[in-house]
């Protein structure tokens, strides 16, 4: 089912070039792994820290292969109504009501056909005519029951709607999964998908990453800002420092015209990386800032 | 290649890992669309099909380093080892020098070590034992070269002789520390190599891979294990929070609200689509831990604490208690966040030592029977962690029993394997009458079936 697979999804190579050319500067493996991901259709689950680029990269996956990015936000509660479909109940009942006295067999088909049906995102992908990117964001927070309802999609490309029957996938969407790791997912679930495991970048990847996006940086600048940034990340900290928050503190430095990175400027702008007043201080015991 | 990637598979799952057949027709597949020659190509295809779980990863690259870096003729490490001595007849004293000024020289932030690691295993590692055999070995490369010596020596003089100042000389210690782990690692993964070559790769696998987090002995682990540890109990702390808060939510739903379901109906032309359910008043489960915090289940207690301070943030009827010899409150020690904080503040505040600080079940027990008691009710959960070695007092499981009648559940979670119970100085099964359940709980895959069975 890929016959046409996108000229950026054609090799190892031109991902890791596509997805550069949109902002999103992937190592290795991310590009090995997506072009896999595209290539034997399945879905990536992407798991790792927050702030470290895992929604950002269904974006860019969106935008480089020119398809339309459909999102479903999980959180606690969601279920089958949210994610694949509803029937438009009140309509129904209109319906019902608008023809008194009509053929029970004509109307029961009726009322349940398309017109009366709510699309949630991921039928939305399952039943778009052009090729899609499914983002399922934060599947960690989705109750166990619900997310035996992705199941079917996942491995199947198919939703089975009983009133209506089974709708196959005209397109495979591209699908990916992200996860906070705060709770274990399935075994069902991690084996349809490949695992994609997103760490803070080293210390090239994100000197690189902060030179692409604050580009008015000096290049020492940057990479003292990024050896900091990464030697704050070893500290047990309540939240440490996202990918954003360097960039954050990158274009902090650059409008206080900070040439070279002093113990004074640091205390003054090291609340831009940290958010907790207990890892403020333990980032300035560690880098001997003192009062 | 096909038979050794099974060989692999099948080494993985051995080591705990579970790979699915379907999975590995996966890793198969994958194969077919990248270069065998690109190694990194290879290896990321392999371990994005099977390893769905960060925990496992050391595992893979442990067993990927033997089964497919390891090819080779066994004779190739001697013609490598025979060059290097040319290189050098060096001592252990001239080759930490030599690291030194690598690790100085900004080599080995990642990988950068392996040269210097397979140097120092042909060097140092090999024992012979027989006049034509010869085996290799981690610790007489440790032994030879010690790594905290190093460490020392790079924290003293490495920023001067790399030439930073300022905040770059502050920071440095940070890459030293990683460059040495970065040295140890490559060392047992030269070593394994080479015990791969001479005697395959399934006599490596025997012998050291090391186990999963989960399944490691808590007992015993070592501070860098204790840390993976940590990692891996935050998700199943919050799994045992989740799971009675699921358990509580769904039970909030009682009978047909009649008033609000023709209230609803309204909406849709008074036929009533939508029911209401009362709501229940939500009983609080009440959780009380009570941990052993002496000495002679220090590790375990360390433990036991990561568990607590995972599940106050989880719960919110959480109170936790510490004793040795007598019992105290540290609930409010908890609030923080932070577990280092907080274990700092237990071992410093708790009243824990009333006589001699050994442990004394009896005497605790019915102190938190006297002190607490009253707060004990039928709605409440008793978890205990502890060895149960009493040190010969009296038991008093009187004052257990009397809390088992008053609370809902009393669990009591081991450290100790079975086989010890009630040997020496334990009292495992004197108390165990009256709980409902004494458990061996000696690593983190016993404790997420405890979570499973008894919580559910």
């Amino acid at each position: 089912m890929d016959p046409a697979i996108d000229a950026s999804l054609v090799s190892v190579e031109s991902v890791s070039d596509s997805l550069s050319s949109t902002g999103y500067l992937p190592d290795a493996a991310i590009a090995t792994i997506v072009f896999l991901a595209a290539r034997l259709n399945k879905p990536l689950l992407v798991e790792g820290p927050a702030g470290v680029g895992k929604t950002e990269l269904a974006r860019s996956l969106a935008a480089m292969t020119g398809r339309q990015l459909i999102r479903l936000q999980c959180y606690e509660g969601v279920d089958e109504s949210k994610v694949l479909y509803e029937w438009n109940y009140r309509k129904q009942l209109l319906r019902i009501q608008a023809e008194q006295g009509q053929n029970w067999d004509q109307l029961s088909g009726d009322i349940f056909s398309e017109e009366f049906l709510l699309e949630r995102p991921v039928l939305q992908a399952v039943r778009s005519d052009a090729p899609t990117v499914l983002l399922i964001d934060e599947i960690d927070k989705l109750d166990m029951e619900a997310e035996a309802l992705l199941l079917e999609v996942l491995s199947e490309w198919q939703v089975t709607i009983p009133e209506m029957g089974t709708m196959r996938a005209v397109t495979t969407p591209l699908v990916i999964l992200t996860s906070n790791d705060s709770r274990e997912l399935s075994e069902a679930l991690k084996r349809r998908c490949l695992y994609l495991h997103l760490d803070y970048p080293d210390l090239e990847r994100e000197k690189a990453i902060v030179l692409q996006r604050v580009p008015e940086l000096p290049e020492t600048l940057a990479e003292q800002i990024v050896k900091v940034v990464q030697s704050i990340r070893e500290l047990e900290l309540k939240k440490a420092p996202s990918i954003a928050e360097t960039l954050d503190w990158a274009r902090t430095l650059l409008h206080l015209n900070v040439t070279t990175l002093d113990p004074e400027t640091l205390q003054r702008t090291l609340s831009v990386l940290l958010k907790f007043r207990s890892d403020l201080s333990r980032a300035e015991q560690h880098l001997d800032l003192g009062d | 290649m096909l038979n050794r990637l099974l060989a692999f598979t099948h080494a993985l799952r051995n080591a705990g890992v579970p790979v699915s057949i379907s999975e590995s027709i996966d890793s198969l597949r994958a194969l077919e669309h990248i270069r065998f020659e690109d190694r990194t190509a290879f290896r990321t295809a392999l371990a994005t099909t099977m390893i769905k779980t960060r925990s496992h990863e050391q595992a893979f690259d442990a067993l990927f380093n033997v089964y497919f870096d390891g090819g080779g003729p066994a004779d190739i490490d001697d013609l490598h080892d025979r060059e290097d001595q040319h290189h050098a007849a060096e001592g252990a004293e001239s080759f930490m020098d030599e690291l030194f000024e690598s690790i100085v020289a900004g080599n080995g932030g990642t990988g950068g070590m392996g040269e210097l690691a397979r140097r120092a295993v042909g060097r140092f590692g090999r024992v012979l034992s027989s006049p034509s055999d010869s085996r290799y070995f981690e610790y007489p490369v440790f032994r030879a070269l010690d790594m905290d010596v190093l460490l020392q020596r790079l924290n003293e003089q490495g920023a001067e002789a790399a030439g930073l100042e300022g905040i770059d000389a502050r920071i440095a210690g940070d890459r030293f520390r990683a460059a040495v782990a970065s040295f140890r690692s490559e060392v047992r993964a030269e070593v394994q190599r080479r015990v791969a070559r001479r005697k395959g790769p399934e006599a490596v696998t025997r012998h050291s891979i090391r186990p999963l987090p989960e399944d490691l002995d808590l007992a015993t682990a070592s501070r860098a294990e204790m840390d993976e540890m940590r990692r891996a109990i935050r998700p199943l702390a919050r799994k045992l929070a989740t799971r009675t808060a699921m358990k509580r939510r769904n039970a909030t739903r009682g009978g047909l609200d009649v008033r609000r379901t023709i209230r609803h109906s309204l909406s849709t032309g008074g036929v009533p689509l939508d029911i209401s359910l009362k709501h229940k008043v939500p009983h609080k489960p009440e959780l009380f831990v009570l941990c052993d915090i002496s000495s002679s289940v220090a590790r375990f207690a360390r433990f036991s604490l990561m568990l607590v301070h995972a599940m106050s943030s989880g719960f919110t009827k959480v109170r936790s208690f510490v004793f040795i010899d007598t019992i105290d409150e540290v609930t409010h020690l908890f609030e923080d966040d932070d577990l280092f904080v907080a274990v700092d503040r237990v071992n410093a505040e708790a009243n824990v030592v009333w006589i001699d600080g050994h442990s004394n079940y009896g005497a605790s027990l019915e102190r938190f029977l006297d002190l607490y008691g009253k707060d004990v009710t039928a709605r409440s959960t008793l978890l205990i962690l502890g060895d149960a070695r009493n040190n010969h007092r009296a038991p008093r499981e009187e004052a257990l029993k009397e809390l088992h009648s008053r609370a809902k559940h009393v669990y009591w979670l081991n450290p100790e394997p079975k086989a010890y119970w009630d040997t020496g100085d334990s009292a495992a099964s004197r108390y165990a009458v009256f709980t409902d359940g004494m458990h061996e709980v000696r690593t983190l895959r016993d404790l997420e079936n405890f979570t499973a069975e008894v919580l559910t």
